[in-house]
């Protein structure tokens, strides 16, 4: 047994890279009796290289490599790529592709948020709240596999439009899946969400600020369950996502409760949307005809989405070759990563789980 | 998937080569070791009676002193080990397709070919055919000694405990607080195991548990002293005998909740398994533990249960009284079955407490209320309602 400093006092052990809570990220954590003392994330495991891969190859090639670092999101981390590449080409998508990218979008939102909550379930030890959210995700992923032809990796987005019209009885399956999930919800809400456990375990628990939330710079729900309305499918809207209604769910208080309920109430929000856009949805094409290889004329191009976890920022430069010069990805959950240290100093062994997965890091997203 | 008629066939074709090979093969092996020996030796078709007629293999028992007026088979067999090993298997397999219900899901399946029912045995060979793993640096007599510890512990406070009038092993009159004494030597067994796999989330884990099982201890124990002031007796059967006109569940329904809250803490079941948790510790004291080790510690735990279930039917429940259209035993594993499904039910519907929270609910809320509880069994006693 290992223990580190003089006094005898602490204990030093590292969770991961292949411990159960963790994916392929590995926490350096000193503890002294209950409480963490010391934390030094060692994120990297991961790193593929996607940037530099873009370099080598065309911008339509780059399409299937750029969604591998998160899965489960696959469309919110495409979504600027697609976006940007279109401003240096100068195309916009028809209508029509607008809203289909809007459905994509809240659909991969939903089932990243549910693999979230059944994640957040059996770290806090509620095994009911692993099987159910794992279950009732298959239906979003059926819906999004008619869409796009695979289970996670759809590949949709292309510049100028999407791959392919939707298919038939889409708008029937996906009102009718809406409808059996909001049911379902309100059972989530009553064996988890209400649970006293639950919010004994949770509230006050790893609580960050309004100011240090600004300072430290996370993102998406994280932020708006500080008490910062802040998303970007509101403050700069993209996409037709200005003809769509909704409210951005804001919590104050900061801590694990509310990142979980902000995440709860964008499920209902997610659907919301899908249904306005089911309803706004033109006929029409969906992808402006091009011809040989797609060139970017020299220049840059920026791109910002809201995706799953927060803001994803893409900055393309081009030298008007077939490849881009450079490609440059922000990715929010590297930004999420900078509050772990600052909310784990401090609080107990048990609640480092529900922390670390309240901010919803993903490790390949943020090792890209 | 095989249907239940091909099921049956195959049985029976089992049956039917076990049948054949036990006169061909195993009874002259038996005889070949046992006539040199010098041991008496019955008859080749009494023998082969026997296996047709368990009356006869009673009876031949008896003649070799295993029979079921014997302690050793006492011990062994009927109200001892191998029925609370058989039980603890059954809640495994109950407790997985119980779950499974819950949660939209099948459990268990296919080994047995109806719902999973041979899964148990699935799972022992399972663990049987891996090697059991020593960490280098384990302190390796006590390693090796807690497995078996656990198992003492856990098996041997089931020897006090009666499960009909005429079905028990040993009779004490202090056979509570011998129960308790037993119970008591759990933490230490556990802290030893923390210490001696030589990993820091063991030792997390053992230190947790040992925080956990002594702040709840003195709950259990002073939930059950109101049980023993109403029936004035320490004696488990002298308790269910005061029962017979009221269950002691009514007077003293704020114990029995305590006992159960402190039972499911005991047992280290959600929402207090935090000596295992398996998202911070891996799997707490159990990490280092392999194979067969495992397995033991394992049906260790749900032979504990089985045993702090077969306590509380007779504290709360009224032991095996009931009216007299079932006999006694049969209302002993009714109630059985209905404590158990209360202790494993929790376990779908609850998140996991905090250490300071578990330690706070134990040495102020618990203490307190078993003060209060005692207080309302002497007021009932003294009033003499029962």
């Amino acid at each position: 047994m290992e223990v580190v400093d003089k006094e005898g006092r602490t204990l030093t052990f590292s969770v991961g890279p292949q411990h159960p809570g963790s994916g392929h990220f590995r926490i350096i954590v000193t503890v002294d009796g209950d409480f963490i003392v010391d934390v030094k994330p060692d994120p990297g495991y991961v790193h593929r290289g996607a940037e530099k891969m873009s370099e080598e190859r065309t911008y339509i090639q780059n399409i299937p490599h750029l969604e591998r670092p998160v899965i489960i999101d696959s469309c919110g981390i495409l979504f600027p790529y697609v976006l940007a590449v279109e401003e240096l080409l100068g195309i916009q998508a028809p209508p029509r592709a607008q809203y289909i990218r809007i459905i994509m979008a809240e659909l991969n939102r939903i089932i990243s948020h549910m693999y979230w909550l059944s994640i957040f379930g059996i770290f806090l030890g509620h095994s009911t709240m692993f099987m159910w959210p794992m279950g009732d995700r298959e239906l979003f992923i059926d819906l999004a596999e008619s869409i796009g032809g695979t289970r996670v990796t759809f590949s949709y987005f292309v510049p100028g439009g999407v791959r392919n019209d939707l298919p038939e009885g889409f708008k029937e399956r996906a009102l009718r899946t809406c409808n059996y999930f909001e049911k379902r919800l309100k059972e989530y809400n009553k064996i988890f969400f209400s649970n006293p456990m639950f919010l004994k375990r949770t509230q006050g628990v790893g609580v960050l600020s309004k100011e240090d939330a600004i300072k430290i710079g996370v993102t998406g729900p994280n932020l708006r369950a500080s008490g910062v309305a802040s998303d970007t499918r509101k403050d700069e809207p993209y996409s037709s996502y200005d003809t769509i209604k909704w409210d951005i769910p804001v919590r104050k208080e900061g801590d694990c409760h509310a990142r979980g309920m902000v995440r709860f109430q964008e499920l209902f929000d997610s659907m919301n949307i899908i249904r306005q856009a089911l309803d706004l949805i033109p006929e029409g094409p969906v992808k402006v005809p091009m011809r040989g290889q797609v060139k970017g004329k020299v220049g840059e191009a920026f791109a910002r989405t809201e995706a799953a976890r927060g803001t994803m920022f893409y900055h393309i430069i081009s030298d008007g070759a077939t490849h881009p010069y450079r490609v440059k990805i922000s990715v929010p959950s590297f930004r999420n990563l900078i509050a772990i240290p600052f909310l784990l100093k401090g609080s107990h062994i048990a609640d480092m789980p529900p922390i670390y997965w309240g901010l919803d890091y993903w490790p390949v997203e943020a090792d890209k | 998937m095989e249907t239940f008629e091909e099921f049956l066939k195959r049985v029976i074709t089992i049956v039917f080569w076990i049948l054949l090979l036990i006169p061909l093969i195993i009874i002259p092996v038996v005889l070949l070791v046992l006539v040199p020996l010098g041991v008496p030796v019955p008859t080749a078709n009494r023998i082969f009676t026997a296996i047709i007629d368990p009356l006869v293999m009673l009876q031949f028992m008896d003649e070799l002193g295993l029979g079921p007026s014997s302690l050793f088979f006492k011990i062994a067999a009927f109200p001892g080990f191998t029925f609370a090993a058989g039980v603890a298997t059954l809640t495994i397999l109950y407790e997985r397709k119980l779950l499974a219900k819950m949660q939209n899901r099948v459990g268990p399946l296919y080994a047995g070919r109806f719902e999973g029912i041979l899964q148990p045995i699935a799972d022992l060979f399972k663990l049987i055919s891996k090697e059991i793993l020593t960490p280098e640096k384990a302190d390796k007599p006590f390693f090796w000694a807690v497995p078996f510890l656990v198992m003492a512990v856990g098996g041997s406070f089931l020897a006090l405990i009666p499960l009909s009038p005429e079905i028990y092993i040993a009779k004490s009159e202090i056979g509570l607080l011998i129960i308790f004494a037993i119970i008591g030597f759990f933490p230490l067994v556990v802290l030893i195991a923390g210490w001696a796999s030589s990993n820091k989330f063991s030792f997390i884990g053992g230190l947790r548990a040992l925080h956990q099982l002594i702040s709840y201890e003195i709950p259990l124990l002073l939930s059950a002293i109101g049980v023993v002031l109403l029936s004035g007796s320490l004696d488990l059967m002298k308790i269910v005998d005061a029962q017979k006109s009221m269950w002691f569940i009514i007077p003293q329904f704020l114990g029995a909740t305590i006992f159960y809250i402190t039972m499911l803490a005991e047992l280290e079941r959600i929402p207090f398994d935090l000596p295992e948790a398996d998202t911070e510790l891996v799997a707490g004291w159990y990490t280092e533990y392999s194979g067969m080790h495992f397995g033991i510690l394992q049906l260790a735990n749900y032979v504990k249960l089985y045993g702090l279930a077969a306590l509380f039917i007779i504290l709360f429940l009224g032991g095996w009284n009931g009216p007299a259209f079932l006999p006694p035993f049969a209302w002993f594993l009714i109630k059985l079955f209905v404590v158990i499904s209360a202790i494993l039910l929790p376990r779908g519907t609850n998140t996991r407490v905090r250490i300071d929270q578990l330690i706070r609910l134990g040495w102020v809320y618990l203490i307190f209320l078993a003060f209060a509880n005692l207080f309302i069994a002497l007021a009932v006693a003294s009033l003499g309602v029962i």
